[in-house]
C-alpha cells in the first residue's frame, strides 16, 4: 500500500476555502488539471455513492466514487473506479481544518492505493506534485488575489 | 454541558523539531511563560504514557497531569487533569502536529473538553484558549525562534550514564548473627552487561528466607561480606546488550535466584524480570512476588488445592499465610490456620482463614482432627517445633508442604512416620518454579492478575527504611508483625 500526502496552508478561512471544493462536480471550476466533468445518472453532486466522470486536461477519463462527505469536518473520501492510472483499491481524502489564530485554514489531501512496484515513485509524484499539489497551489493563487 | 476549547496555529519550523520538544511531556516549563515549575512523579521518564506531571503556574495554582497516549508516528499526544487548584473537571487535552509539505512548517492543533461549575463557563475557557493555547502558540514560537530546543537538548539530553557503575546505597552483613549485623553501606551497582537490567529499587521484599541467611545457615549463598534480599520492585535505569522488551523507566520486579536486594540500585539478569501493571503499586509488588508466587505453587502444582480441600496453614497471619489463605478460599477450599495471638485470628479470618487456632506453644492437632478429621495439605513454616503435631493432624494421604523452619532445622523424618497415614512431603525452592522467564511471567501474571480482580487480596504491609533493614529483621522474628514486611529503597 503506497501513501501520498500533502498539505499546506491556505489563506482563507476553512468556511470559504470549503465552498469552493465541497462540489464533488465542482472540480473543473478550481483544478487546474480538470477539464469537465459530470455526475452519472443526473444524481445530486453531494449525495455520497454518486459517482463523477471527468476527464483530465490531458485527456484521461476518470471514473470516481463519493465515499463520505462532511460539512463538519470539512472532509470528503473518495475512491477511483477507473483511471489511465493503473492504481487499485484507491482511496483518497480532501479535508481542510480551521487555523483558529487567523483567516488561514489548514488544508490536507493524501491518498493510499496498491501498484506495480516500479511505479511507485513516478505514481507518487503525478498524485502528489501533479493532482494535490496542483489543486492547493490554484487554491493559494485563487485566495490570494482576492 | 462539556465544554471544547480549539485552538490551532502554524510554526515555522519543520515538525521534527517541534514534536521534539512537545513529545517531552515535562518541558513545558521551559517554553510556556506560564508554567513555573513541572516535574514528573516518581522518577517516570516524561515520554512514558501513564507518567504524572506536576507543575505550579505563576499565578500560584497547582496542577497534575497524566499523560494518557504519546504517538510518534500520528505526532500526537493526549493527556488529562488529575487535580489541580483551578477548577477544570473532567479535562482531557490533545495536542496533534501535522507537517505542512508544500514549505517547511507545522499545523499544530491543539484541544480540550472539560466541564466547569456553573457560571464559569466563559472565563475558564477563555483561561484555556487564550492563556494558555494562543499563550504556548507564541512562547513556544519564541522559544524555537531563539533556539533554545537546540540548548536544552545539548545540555539536558543523553544524560544516562550507561557505561558507568550508579552509586547504591545497601545493607550489608559482615558477620553472621542476629538482626543486628546489618550495617548500612555505600556500595555500586555496576553498568548492565549483556542481558542484565540495571533497576533503581523502591521497595524491597523482606522473606524469612533472608533470616536464614543472616543466620549463616546457607554460607554457600551468602559469602561474606553479602547483601540479602531475593525481591524488589522498581524503575529499569538502563539495559544491556541484547536485551528486548524493556526499556529505561519501565516499572518492573523481580525474583532472583541470589541474594542482593537490599540496596537502591541493582543490577539483575532480565530473565529474573517481569513488568509490573499499572495498578500494582511497588510496595505491594515487592511484597507479593515471591510470597505470591510460594502461593501459587504450593496451591497449584503441590497442594492441588480445589472445592473441599482441607488446608491447614502455619503463620496463616504472615505474609504467605495471608496469601496462601485467600487464595485458598477462593478456590473453595476449608481454610484452617495457626496464629499467635487474637489479634493475628481477627486478621487472618478477614483473608479467608474460617477456623484460625490461636496456640503460641505450636499444639494443634488434636483440635484439627477433632473438629475436621484431619487435614489435606499442611503449609508449615514453622520447621521442627511442629513435625509431630504436622504428622498428627495429616489425614490418610495428607501433603505436607515445609516452606519454612522458623522454629529450626527440621530433623530427618523416617520413611515409617510417612507410611503410617501415605503421607507426602514436600520441601520445595521457590526458584525450582520460576525457573525460565516463561515461568516466571506466567506465575506472576496469575498472582497480580488475582490481585487486580480480587481473587487475592494484597496483605497489610509494614514499611522499614532500608537504612533499617536490621530493625525490620527484629520485628520479623518477634512474630510480632502482621503481613508483609518491604523496605523502603
Amino acid at each position: 500500500m503506497i501513501r501520498v500526502y500533502v498539505s499546506s496552508v491556505i489563506d482563507a478561512s476553512a468556511d470559504t476555502v470549503w465552498s469552493r471544493i465541497r462540489d464533488f462536480n465542482g472540480m473543473p471550476q478550481w483544478h487546474p488539471g480538470i477539464a469537465d466533468s459530470r455526475i452519472e445518472n443526473g444524481e445530486a453532486s453531494d449525495r455520497v455513492g454518486c459517482i463523477r466522470h471527468f476527464h483530465t486536461r490531458d485527456g484521461g477519463r476518470i471514473r470516481e466514487r463519493l465515499l463520505a462527505l462532511s460539512d463538519y469536518d470539512y472532509q470528503c473520501v473518495y475512491e477511483i473506479l477507473e483511471s489511465p492510472m493503473g492504481v487499485e483499491n484507491y482511496v483518497a481524502t480532501l479535508k481542510l481544518t480551521p487555523v483558529t489564530d487567523g483567516a488561514r485554514c489548514f488544508a490536507e489531501w493524501s491518498a493510499e492505493f496498491d501498484c506495480d512496484e516500479g511505479r511507485e515513485r513516478s505514481l507518487v509524484e503525478t498524485i502528489g506534485d501533479g493532482v494535490f499539489q496542483g489543486g492547493f497551489d490554484a487554491l493559494k493563487r485563487h485566495f490570494a488575489r482576492r | 454541558m462539556l465544554q471544547r476549547v480549539v485552538r490551532s496555529t502554524v510554526i515555522d519550523a519543520p515538525i521534527d523539531r517541534v514534536w521534539a520538544v512537545l513529545r517531552d511531556f515535562n518541558s513545558h516549563d521551559r517554553w510556556h511563560d506560564v508554567v513555573a515549575e513541572s516535574r514528573i512523579e516518581g522518577g517516570e521518564r516524561s515520554d512514558q504514557v501513564g507518567c504524572v506531571r506536576s507543575f505550579t503556574l505563576n499565578d500560584g495554582s497547582r496542577i497534575r497531569e497524566q499523560l494518557l497516549t504519546l504517538s510518534d508516528s500520528e505526532h500526537r499526544s493526549t493527556y488529562c487533569i488529575v487535580d489541580a487548584t483551578v477548577p477544570l473537571q473532567r479535562y482531557v487535552a490533545t495536542l496533534t502536529l501535522k507537517p505542512v509539505t508544500d514549505g517547511d512548517g507545522t499545523f499544530w492543533h491543539w484541544e480540550s473538553t472539560f466541564a466547569t461549575p456553573p457560571g464559569r463557563e466563559r472565563e475558564l475557557a477563555q483561561m484555556v484558549g487564550r492563556d494558555v493555547y494562543e499563550a504556548g502558540f507564541a512562547n513556544l514560537r519564541r522559544y524555537l525562534e531563539r533556539g533554545a530546543d537546540l540548548r536544552d537538548a545539548r545540555s539536558g539530553g543523553g544524560a544516562m550514564p550507561t557505561s558507568l557503575p550508579l552509586p547504591s546505597r545497601r545493607a550489608l552483613v559482615r558477620r553472621y548473627g542476629g538482626p543486628e549485623v546489618l550495617e548500612s553501606d555505600e556500595g555500586e551497582a555496576a553498568a548492565p552487561g549483556a542481558g542484565e537490567v540495571r533497576i533503581r529499587q523502591r521497595a524491597i521484599g523482606v522473606n524469612y528466607f533472608d533470616v536464614y541467611l543472616r543466620k549463616g545457615w546457607i554460607p554457600a549463598l551468602l559469602p561474606l561480606p553479602g547483601v540479602l534480599g531475593m525481591e524488589a520492585a522498581g524503575s529499569v535505569v538502563d539495559v544491556g546488550p541484547g536485551v528486548s522488551g524493556l526499556l529505561p523507566g519501565d516499572r518492573v520486579a523481580y525474583v532472583g535466584a541470589q541474594p542482593g536486594a537490599y540496596c537502591s540500585v541493582r543490577t539483575v539478569p532480565a530473565t529474573c524480570v517481569v513488568r509490573v501493571p499499572a495498578e500494582i503499586d511497588d510496595d505491594v509488588a515487592a511484597a507479593t512476588l515471591l510470597k505470591g508466587i510460594t502461593a501459587d505453587f504450593v496451591l497449584r502444582d503441590l497442594g492441588r488445592v480445589g472445592a473441599g480441600t482441607r488446608i491447614l496453614v502455619h503463620a496463616a497471619a504472615g505474609g504467605v499465610g495471608l496469601l496462601v489463605c485467600s487464595w485458598a478460599r477462593r478456590l473453595g477450599a476449608t481454610v484452617i490456620g495457626t496464629v499467635s495471638s487474637e489479634e493475628k485470628a481477627r486478621v487472618a479470618r478477614g483473608y479467608g482463614c474460617d477456623h484460625p487456632i490461636v496456640t503460641r506453644d505450636h499444639r494443634f492437632a488434636e483440635v484439627v482432627q477433632r473438629q475436621f478429621d484431619g487435614v489435606d495439605v499442611v503449609v508449615d513454616g514453622i520447621g521442627e517445633a511442629a513435625r509431630d503435631e504436622n504428622l498428627a493432624a495429616l489425614a490418610r494421604r495428607g501433603h505436607w508442604i515445609s516452606l519454612g523452619q522458623a522454629s529450626g532445622a527440621l530433623q530427618a523424618i523416617s520413611s515409617d512416620e510417612l507410611v503410617a497415614k501415605s503421607i507426602t512431603f514436600s520441601r520445595p525452592a521457590v526458584f525450582d518454579f520460576v525457573a525460565t522467564h516463561a515461568s516466571l511471567a506466567e506465575r506472576a501474571r496469575r498472582v497480580w492478575d488475582a490481585l487486580a480482580d480480587g481473587t487475592l487480596r494484597a496483605p497489610p504491609i509494614e514499611r522499614h527504611a532500608l537504612g533499617a533493614a536490621g530493625e525490620a529483621h527484629a520485628r520479623l522474628e518477634s512474630r510480632r508483625t502482621v503481613g508483609a514486611l518491604v523496605l523502603v529503597a
